[in-house]
């Protein structure tokens, strides 16, 4: 086992300088740079200013060396400097997006997975029953609707005009004078809309994902002699068939670790979330290529990561599997 | 989709404001003065799209920075509120008998918020500053212009330059920052561009990223100390959102779209707790011509493209009315607009004869004007985000091809725009726009020496009479010799239509009933921000000292 943990992350390596290199050139291929930003169509800018922009962020010299020197710092954790006028360097900036971007995702997909997954088993169970189509529907209304459109609406009804909950932004103005409790409560309120909305849209992907698995695990002939030995109903569903049926799953709590950085900017802009989306989205527009890479890069190993983890939880839960030994033979 | 949106908003509005009941107060904004007994308190809270950068006003570029920033610095001049210049940190100024030298009296009880003085080594410090190649700003031209920068006294500097320069007292209204903060220090990474020192009416409190940003009163400010307790600048990146933040109060004052404007503000909800304010913004739309594209060759061409743009349907249809139409490129009541130009009204008739005249005529019958086997056709560009610009592509492109013209439509993302197209020359004709800045020196947008990549004469503009007024009116410094340089620009500017001057529009602002002594005014609406004051009754926020 060890063997193969050592082994995939030495494959991963040239994986790794494999998906930097070729993000690195593509946002270098995108017309414009930072530099013109500031200078296009300013008249207060002198030419020597802008030639003094070009050197300031090294754009007058090869990509390929750009590339081998931003590795080079990365190597030593350094993902350097934005090139935004702030003079964060790339670090603080995601360190300050990330918190609330993670909060909301792994929010958001717990409760997907909290009721997704029941929603998905038991569709399968009462498999084409009014129940199973009237889940059908609502979840894919969920996944149709665009989640601006539904957020608008939203943030009309329950913050206008009944004042339920705040329409946008993580704290209130006297978030700073409140007792714990009280911030608890506070951000609490201001999550809520947002999150509900998110999983509204992202149930139907896990519960129809969940629903399959539970049918096809149903047809299988363990749970037909499962029902023939008698057992009631109930641990034939919940333990013959539904831990089998959930293995699956597991793959995809793997695959979803690096979309907990993600953010979508759209949404996060409705609700002005400063989140991962929007920084992305902002460095991209403004080319500022040390940002967009920072967060390429964390996504590129949260992927791998979670695909290795992916695959060694599937060693441990599925007694099928053996990784690296080769003594069954 | 966004117009359904709103659409369906707009259903909604009526139907769930039906049952409110009409709590109209009468209306508060009787003329009482500033009173010295509670009139002070409360904050005004603000919405900007995009966070700062930083707060350093002279280098960042963002509008969202400045917009913060301005409020914390000063500068030696500002315009008053009918755009005059006058003095900020300057009490008085001289400007010697050949226009070359400027010599600045500064104020005397001015202290930066840290406590110390303000003296004339803060103005040599910034002015140092802004020349040096180190210092990212983007606003160091006007400065380099000068050649000779004096302290005389603690309060006296004197400043020269080689020739007379018109736009230089003005350029001095850029932020002073003060030295014994920022002298030998890397500015970008100094901790002044997260908790900023000036001289300004307010002072910084505090920052949350992506969150807000929150000034308050300068306790000790030269002029005065603001009524207002506090600004709280929002950060709400999207349009929308904003509206329903200013619907449910928790966003004072805020731009309006011309959409939101016309129909989705005559709610009682609406009427009840906001003003909407409107006068003349300082921007201008046009279609400009490539002037090194033969097509486009013959005034006569460019005239009759004119002639059949319909620049009031495109007001009426896209800006619902909001906005004037355009005839140069000064704003219509400053100082600086001639009315009396050549005026395009819409004719299509007049274009065609025109057109024919320049000897273009529908040969083979197929609908489209053609002259030695050639068919008048180019490609309209403009960039992407901007609906209203896309809109009136396609408005033009309609009414252009009914005398004969045909246009395509291209529409692109912003960087590339600027990189591959109007860096490089590679257009036809472009749906774009400008900042009426409150210098009227046209030098950089219409002098022929200013064609080239990164500049801003782009279309290729060339015209030595006019290259030569624009000289002159650039070393005149008396306003009314120098109107006179830009009148006959102006003029022959109609004359040659380089551009197809659309529409000013209108700034439409809402604002919270509670603001009193608001006054609208060429300079705009915020100009007088210190005199605002919410009466005791009505103050909405509370703050402990």
């Amino acid at each position: 086992m060890l063997r193969y943990i050592a082994k995939r992350l030495a494959g991963m390596i040239p994986l790794f300088i494999g998906i930097t290199l070729i993000s690195f050139v593509v946002i270098h291929l995108a017309p414009g740079d930072p530099a013109q930003f500031i200078a296009s169509m300013n008249p207060k800018l002198s030419e020597t200013a802008y030639q003094k922009f070009v050197k300031m962020y090294e754009l007058d010299k090869p990509v390929l060396e750009r590339y081998i020197n931003w590795l080079g710092k990365f190597a030593r954790f350094d993902f350097g400097e934005s090139f935004s006028q702030d003079g964060k360097t790339v670090m603080e900036k995601i360190k300050e997006r990330l918190p609330v971007t993670i909060w909301l995702n792994v929010a958001g997909m717990v409760l997907i997975f909290l009721f997704a997954l029941p929603l998905g088993v038991l569709s399968a169970y009462y498999k084409d029953s009014l129940f199973d189509k009237g889940v059908t529907v609502f979840v894919f209304a969920g996944f149709a609707m665009p989640t601006f459109w539904l957020a608008l609406l939203c943030m009309y009804y329950f913050g206008v005009v009944k004042g339920w909950f705040p329409i946008s932004g993580l704290r209130s103005f006297n978030y700073d004078y409140l007792s714990t409790f009280g911030k608890i409560a506070d951000i609490a309120k201001h999550t809520f809309m947002p999150v509900v909305i998110s999983v509204f849209g992202g149930l139907a992907g896990i519960s129809r994902f969940a629903r399959n698995s539970m049918l096809d695990v149903l047809k299988e002939e363990y749970v037909t002699a499962a029902r023939a030995r008698g057992l009631n109903e109930s641990r034939v569903v919940f333990t013959h068939a539904l831990k089998n049926a959930l293995l699956p799953v597991v793959t995809i709590i793997g695959l979803s670790v690096p979309g907990l950085i993600g953010g979508s900017v759209i949404f996060e802009s409705i609700f002005s979330i400063p989140g991962m989306g929007q920084l992305f989205y902002q460095s991209v527009m403004m080319r500022d290529y040390p940002v967009v890479m920072g967060v390429l890069v964390i996504g590129a190993m949260l992927t791998l990561a979670g695909n290795l983890i992916a695959d060694i939880a599937y060693a441990a839960v599925d007694p099928r599997i053996r990784y690296g030994s080769k003594k069954s033979n | 989709m966004k117009k359904i949106v709103f659409l369906l908003l707009a259903v909604l509005c009526v139907s769930f404001l039906s049952g409110c009941e009409d709590k109209n107060k009468e209306g508060g904004k009787t003329a009482e003065k500033r009173k010295a007994e509670g009139v002070t308190g409360d904050a005004l809270v603000i919405s900007t799209l995009g966070d700062a950068s930083g707060l350093i006003y002279n280098i960042t570029s963002d509008s969202a920075s400045h917009e913060v920033s301005q409020y914390i610095y000063n500068g030696l001049v500002k315009f008053d509120k009918n755009l005059n210049i006058i003095g900020d940190l300057a009490e008085s100024w001289e400007i010697s008998d050949d226009s070359k030298t400027i010599t600045f009296k500064l104020k005397k009880n001015v202290k930066w918020h840290d406590g110390e003085p303000f003296t004339a080594d803060d103005v040599e410090f910034t002015y140092k500053f802004m020349i040096d190649n180190s210092t990212p700003t983007s606003y160091d031209a006007d400065f380099r212009l000068v050649t000779g920068f004096q302290v005389i006294d603690p309060y006296t500097v004197r400043i020269s330059y080689a020739e007379p320069f018109a736009p230089a007292l003005l350029s001095w209204s850029m932020a002073v920052i003060p030295k014994h903060l920022l002298e030998g220090k890397e500015a970008a990474k100094s901790s002044l561009m997260r908790s900023p020192v000036g001289t300004g009416m307010y002072r910084f409190k505090e920052w949350k990223s992506g969150e807000s940003i929150t000034l308050e009163a300068n306790e000790d400010y030269f002029d005065g100390r603001p009524n207002l307790d506090r600004l709280i600048f929002r950060i709400i990146p999207d349009l929308n959102t904003t509206f329903m933040e200013l619907l449910n109060g928790s966003v004072d004052i805020m731009g309006l779209t011309p959409t939101q404007w016309v129909k989705q503000t005559d709610t009682a909800l609406f009427t009840n707790s906001y003003d909407k304010y409107t006068y003349l913004a300082p921007s201008y739309a046009y279609i400009g011509y490539n002037m090194k594209n033969p097509l486009f060759e013959d005034k006569r061409i460019r005239q009759a493209l004119t002639y059949a743009t319909p620049k009031q349907e495109i007001i009426d249809g896209i800006l619902f009315g909001e906005g004037v139409p355009a005839h140069g490129p000064y704003k219509p009541g400053t100082l600086w607009y001639n009315d009396n130009v050549k005026k395009y009204e819409y004719s299509p008739e007049k274009a065609k004869q025109l057109l024919a005249e320049a000897g273009w005529a529908d040969s083979d019958g197929d609908g489209i004007l053609d002259k030695d086997g050639k068919q008048f056709s180019f490609t309209l560009m403009t960039n992407q985000g901007n609906s209203v610009r896309t809109k009136i592509a396609e408005t033009v492109q309609q009414n252009w091809s009914k005398i004969g013209i045909k246009v395509e439509i291209r529409v692109l993302e912003w960087a590339s725009f600027i990189n591959e197209y109007i860096d490089k020359g590679k257009f036809d004709a472009v749906v774009m726009g400008w900042n009426i800045v409150q210098d009227p020196d046209p030098y950089d947008v219409w002098h022929s020496s200013k064609c080239g990549p990164k500049m801003l004469n782009f279309i290729c503009y060339s015209n030595p009479e006019v290259d030569q007024l624009i000289d002159d009116g650039r070393h005149t410094m008396n306003p009314q010799e120098r109107k006179k340089y830009y009148d006959r620009f102006q003029e022959i500017l109609a004359e040659d239509q380089p551009y197809t001057f659309l529409y000013v529009p209108n700034a439409l602002v809402a604002l919270s009933k509670r603001f009193r002594e608001v006054d609208p005014a060429p300079a705009g609406i915020t100009y007088n921000l210190e005199e605002w004051y919410v009466p005791a009754g009505e103050q909405k926020y509370r703050f402990e000292k």
